[in-house]
C-alpha cells in the first residue's frame, strides 16, 4: 500500500524542505520513500508542489490528479488549486494564510472568498493558523515547521523521532525555534 | 550506508565512489546539484566554469593527463559543449570521462525540451540512462568502468523526476583510482584530418564492440533489467519511463533498458518473441523506437503514447485501455479555479526598476536566460525576443543590420552577468567589430540567480565561497572596444529610463551596467533598513504599486501596506510615491 502526500504553497514558504523533513523520517523509519520536486523558475513567488509517495514498494514518484492522500497547503488559494490531485476520501492540512499572487495585487483579479468553507465542504480538512503561531513563536519563516507537526499528529506517523531528524536538517541556529514550531503544530492538530 | 538523496546528489556519490579527480561544469535546472555536491567531498577538484563548453574541455584535459573527470550540464548546456563532444568521441579519453546531461521533458525551467538521446546516436557515444537515485550512483561508477574499458567518453542521462527526485541510496567507499600516467599520443589527441581519418575508423569499431557489450553484458552488469510477468504486453522503456510502466501496468512484463545507446536490438528482439503486444515506452523523441523498427521489430510508440510532454502512469494508462486502475477524483468542473499564480521577481530585485525603465522607454528589447526573463510577463512586459544563453546581443545587432539605424535607437539587449560571460561577450565584440551601435544592458546582481545562487567569474568567489579573483566588467567591455561603458542603480529606475535614453541616442555600441546585488543574498537582505507606509499621508492612489513588488498590498479601501517580513529595503515603491507617503525606517531601533 502506498500513501501519497502533496505539499504546495508559494515559492519561498519552505514546502521543500518540509517535504524533505518527511522524506527523511519515512525513509529512517523502513518506509520505501520517493520525492519529487520542481526548482527553477517556478520557484519565484509561484506556485510550487512537492510531492511524497511512501509504502513498501513505491514506483512513480510522481501523484497523479485523485492520487494524493494528503494534501498540505503553506497557503489558503494553493490548496483551492491543488484540490484535484486530492482524493476525495483524504485528508487536507491548511495554513490559514493569504498571499495575494501578483494578478490580485494589480487589481486584476480577486483572491477567492470563502475557501475554508469550500474546503470542508468537500474533504476533511484541518485548518492551522501556521502563520500567527510562528510569529508568536518568534520567526516567521518556521511556519513551515508549524504546518509540518500538524501533518505528522494527522498522518498517525507520530513514533517516528521527528524531533531529531528536524534537528540534522535545519539551520543549526534555528533548531530550537523550529522544534517549538513542530511541537506547536502537532498540539493544534490534535485540538 | 543507506540515505536519501536527490538523484543529482546520488550521482556527485557515484562520482566520488569512482575516484574522480576533477568536476567543471557549468549551473542549469535540472542538473545543478550535481556540481553542487561534487563540491562538498574531499578529493574531488570542483569548478564552475564560465559556460559548458571550457567545462567539457576542462574534464577532457584532466582525463589525458590521468585523472577521472566529469562534467555535468542541463540539455542545452549540451548545445554549448556539442563542439568538444563530438571529437572527444573520436580521441577516446586517458582516465575515465563521463559527460552528465540532464534533460527537461515538459520544460518546468528551460526553454525547449530537445532530447539529449539525439547526441549519443550522433557523437557515436554510448549512453546510460538511469531511472532512480540509486541507479544515478550505480550507473555513475559502470559509467566510469565502461570509459576506460573502451576508452571512450560515456553520456549519463537523467530527466527532471531521476535528477530532482528524492529515493533510497546504499552508498560505499570512495575508490582511489590513481593518476594514470600521462601518454604522449598526438596519433590519438591532435585531431588533424591525418590522425582523425585513422580514428575515425577506430571510432567504428568501438562502437561495435559496445553494441555487443550492450546485447551480451549490459544485463549482468547491472544495466538492463528484464522483469518476466504477463504475455499480453510488454513494455520496452528506459529511466523514468520505467516506474510509470511499473505503475500503470502491473501485468506487463517490462524491458529496462539501463544502457540506451547503441540500442541492444538482439536482446529487444527476444523479448518481443515472449509478448503478444510489444510497446516501446520513452518520452520525447522516438529514439529506441527509430532504431528497432529499423531492425525490422514489430512495435507501437508515439502513434500511441504523446511526443510532447512528461509522460506519467496515468498517460500510460490511458494509452494502453487500462483506466480502471486510476485513483478515484473530483469531477472535472466540479471545483473552484483559483487565479493564476505566476512566478514574479522577488521582493527587493533589482531586475524590477530595469524593466520598469524599458516598459517606459518602449524599448524593443533583446532579452536573454535568467530570472529577469520575467521581465516578459505582465505589468512589465518588457522583453520582445528570448532564445538562448548570450542570444540578446547577436540578436540585437541582427536587428540593427537589417532594419536600420532608427530601428536601432530603439533596440537594446538585456543580458545578466552570469550570461554575459558564459556566451554575451563574443557577442558584444562582434557588434563593436561590426559597425554595430546596439545598447547592452548587463544586469550585474553579483550572482546566478535563477539556478539558485552558484558563483560566477564576475562574484569574486569560487564554487566554495572561497575569495576568487573577480572580473572587472567595464574593463573588459572596454576591451572589447566598447568606449561608453556606465554604472547604474537599477533601484533608482528613473536614472536607469534617463540612461537608456541617452544610450540608445548614441550612434554607437555602449554598455549600461545596471549594478546592484540578487536581494535574495544574505549580503544584500537590508535587514537594517525597510520602508513603511504613514497611513495618514497615503491617499490610496496605488502609484507606487508600479513597483509590483510581492511585499505590497492594499491601496483599495485602505491605506496600502509593506509586509516588514518580506521588504528588502530596495525602495522603488517610495520612488513613485508622489506624496512622501512611504517612509524608510531602520528597523534594527
Amino acid at each position: 500500500m502506498v500513501r501519497s502526500i502533496l505539499l504546495v504553497g508559494v515559492g519561498g514558504q519552505g514546502t521543500l524542505l518540509a517535504s524533505k523533513i518527511l522524506t527523511t523520517g519515512l525513509m529512517q523509519a523502513g518506509y520505501d520513500v520517493k520525492m519529487s520536486e520542481i526548482h527553477g523558475m517556478s520557484q519565484r513567488g509561484g506556485s510550487v508542489s512537492s510531492q511524497v509517495r511512501y509504502g513498501d514498494k513505491v514506483e512513480s514518484p510522481v501523484i497523479e490528479i485523485g492520487g494524493a492522500d494528503i494534501l498540505v497547503s503553506f497557503e489558503k488559494m494553493e490548496a483551492l488549486r491543488w484540490l484535484p490531485y486530492l482524493n476525495p476520501k483524504g485528508k487536507a492540512v491548511v495554513n490559514d494564510f493569504e498571499l495575494p499572487s501578483a494578478p490580485i495585487l494589480a487589481g486584476k483579479s480577486l483572491y477567492p472568498k470563502g475557501v475554508l468553507d469550500e474546503l470542508r465542504s468537500k474533504v476533511a480538512a484541518t485548518v492551522v493558523d501556521a502563520a500567527g503561531i510562528a510569529k508568536r513563536l518568534g520567526n516567521a519563516r518556521s511556519m513551515n515547521l508549524v504546518l509540518f507537526g500538524a501533518l505528522v499528529a494527522g498522518m498517525g506517523l507520530a513514533d517516528i523521532d521527528w524531533e531529531t531528524v528536524i534537528s540534522e536538517n535545519v539551520k543549526k541556529e534555528t533548531v530550537e525555534i523550529n522544534l517549538k514550531a513542530f511541537r506547536e503544530g502537532m498540539a493544534q492538530a490534535r485540538g | 550506508m543507506r540515505s536519501i538523496m536527490l538523484g543529482n546528489e546520488a550521482v556527485a556519490r557515484g562520482a566520488y565512489e569512482a575516484g574522480v579527480r576533477v568536476v567543471s561544469s557549468y549551473p542549469g535546472t535540472p542538473s545543478t546539484e550535481i556540481t553542487e555536491s561534487t563540491a562538498r567531498y574531499s578529493g574531488i577538484h570542483t569548478e564552475w566554469a564560465p559556460n559548458e563548453k571550457v567545462a567539457l574541455e576542462v574534464a577532457i584535459g584532466a582525463s589525458v593527463a590521468g585523472g577521472r573527470s566529469m562534467s555535468a550540464m542541463k540539455h542545452v548546456g549540451l548545445n554549448v559543449a556539442a563542439d568538444p563532444l563530438f571529437t572527444l568521441a573520436y580521441t577516446g579519453v586517458g582516465a575515465g570521462l563521463v559527460v552528465v546531461v540532464a534533460d527537461d521533458p515538459g520544460m518546468h525551467s528551460s526553454q525547449n525540451e530537445q532530447d539529449s538521446r539525439r547526441y549519443a546516436v550522433a557523437a557515436r557515444v554510448p549512453m546510460l540512462e538511469p531511472a532512480d537515485s540509486a541507479e544515478c550512483r550505480s550507473f555513475v561508477l559502470r559509467a566510469f568502468e565502461l570509459s576506460e574499458r573502451f576508452d571512450t567518453p560515456v553520456l549519463v542521462r537523467l530527466t527532471t523526476r531521476v535528477a530532482h527526485s528524492r529515493t533510497a541510496v546504499e552508498t560505499g567507499e570512495r575508490l582511489e583510482a590513481p593518476l594514470r600516467a600521462f601518454v604522449h599520443d598526438p596519433a590519438k589527441y591532435v585531431m588533424m584530418p591525418s590522425n582523425a581519418k585513422a580514428r575515425r575508423v577506430v571510432l567504428e569499431s568501438r562502437i561495435a564492440e559496445l553494441a555487443r557489450y550492450c546485447e551480451d553484458e549490459a544485463e549482468s552488469a547491472g544495466l538492463h533489467r528484464w522483469i518476466r510477468k504477463g504475455t499480453r504486453l510488454g513494455v520496452v522503456t528506459s529511466g523514468i519511463g520505467f516506474s510509470y510502466a511499473e505503475e500503470a501496468l502491473p501485468d506487463a512484463s517490462i524491458l529496462k533498458l539501463g544502457m540506451v545507446w547503441p540500442v541492444p536490438v538482439g536482446l529487444v528482439r527476444r523479448f518481443a518473441a515472449t509478448v503478444d503486444r510489444l510497446v516501446v515506452v520513452e518520452e520525447l523523441d522516438p529514439v529506441l523506437e527509430t532504431e528497432l523498427r529499423a531492425a525490422g521489430i514489430e512495435l507501437e510508440g508515439k502513434g500511441l503514447l504523446p511526443r510532447i510532454g512528461e509522460y506519467s502512469a496515468a498517460t500510460l494508462r490511458r494509452a494502453l485501455g487500462d483506466d480502471d486502475r486510476k485513483p478515484a477524483a473530483f469531477a472535472p468542473g466540479s471545483l473552484p479555479e483559483a487565479p493564476v499564480r505566476p512566478p514574479v521577481l522577488c521582493a527587493g530585485c533589482p531586475h524590477k526598476g530595469v524593466f520598469l525603465a524599458l516598459a517606459r522607454v518602449k524599448a524593443v528589447v533583446c532579452g536573454d536566460i535568467g530570472c529577469y526573463t520575467l521581465g516578459a510577463l505582465p505589468p512589465m512586459k518588457a522583453m520582445d525576443t528570448c532564445v538562448c544563453m548570450g542570444a540578446s546581443i547577436g540578436m540585437a545587432h541582427g536587428m540593427d543590420m537589417a532594419a536600420g539605424r532608427e530601428f536601432a535607437a530603439r533596440t537594446i539587449a538585456v543580458i545578466g552577468d552570469s550570461t554575459f560571460l558564459h556566451s554575451g561577450m563574443t557577442g558584444l565584440l562582434n557588434t563593436v567589430y561590426n559597425g554595430g551601435a546596439s545598447t547592452v544592458l548587463i544586469l550585474d546582481n553579483s550572482i546566478t540567480g535563477m539556478t539558485g545562487h552558484q558563483q560566477n567569474p564576475s562574484t569574486g568567489k569560487d564554487i566554495h565561497g572561497n575569495a576568487a579573483p573577480a572580473v572587472d566588467l567595464e574593463a573588459l567591455c572596454r576591451a572589447l572596444g566598447v568606449r561608453r561603458v556606465r554604472v547604474v542603480d537599477p533601484n533608482d529606475t528613473f536614472a536607469t529610463e534617463r540612461a537608456l535614453r541617452e544610450e540608445m541616442a548614441v550612434p554607437e555600441p555602449s554598455v549600461l551596467i545596471a549594478r546592484s546585488p540578487c536581494a535574495l543574498l544574505p549580503d544584500a537582505c537590508r535587514d537594517d533598513v525597510l520602508y513603511r507606509v504613514e497611513p495618514s499621508a497615503c491617499t490610496k492612489c496605488r502609484a507606487c504599486l508600479k513597483a509590483i513588488c510581492p511585499a505590497m498590498s492594499g491601496g483599495y479601501d485602505g491605506p496600502v501596506v509593506i509586509d516588514p517580513e518580506m521588504c528588502n529595503g530596495c525602495g522603488l515603491c517610495a520612488r513613485f510615491c508622489k506624496f512622501d507617503a512611504i517612509r524608510k525606517e531602520d528597523a534594527t531601533s
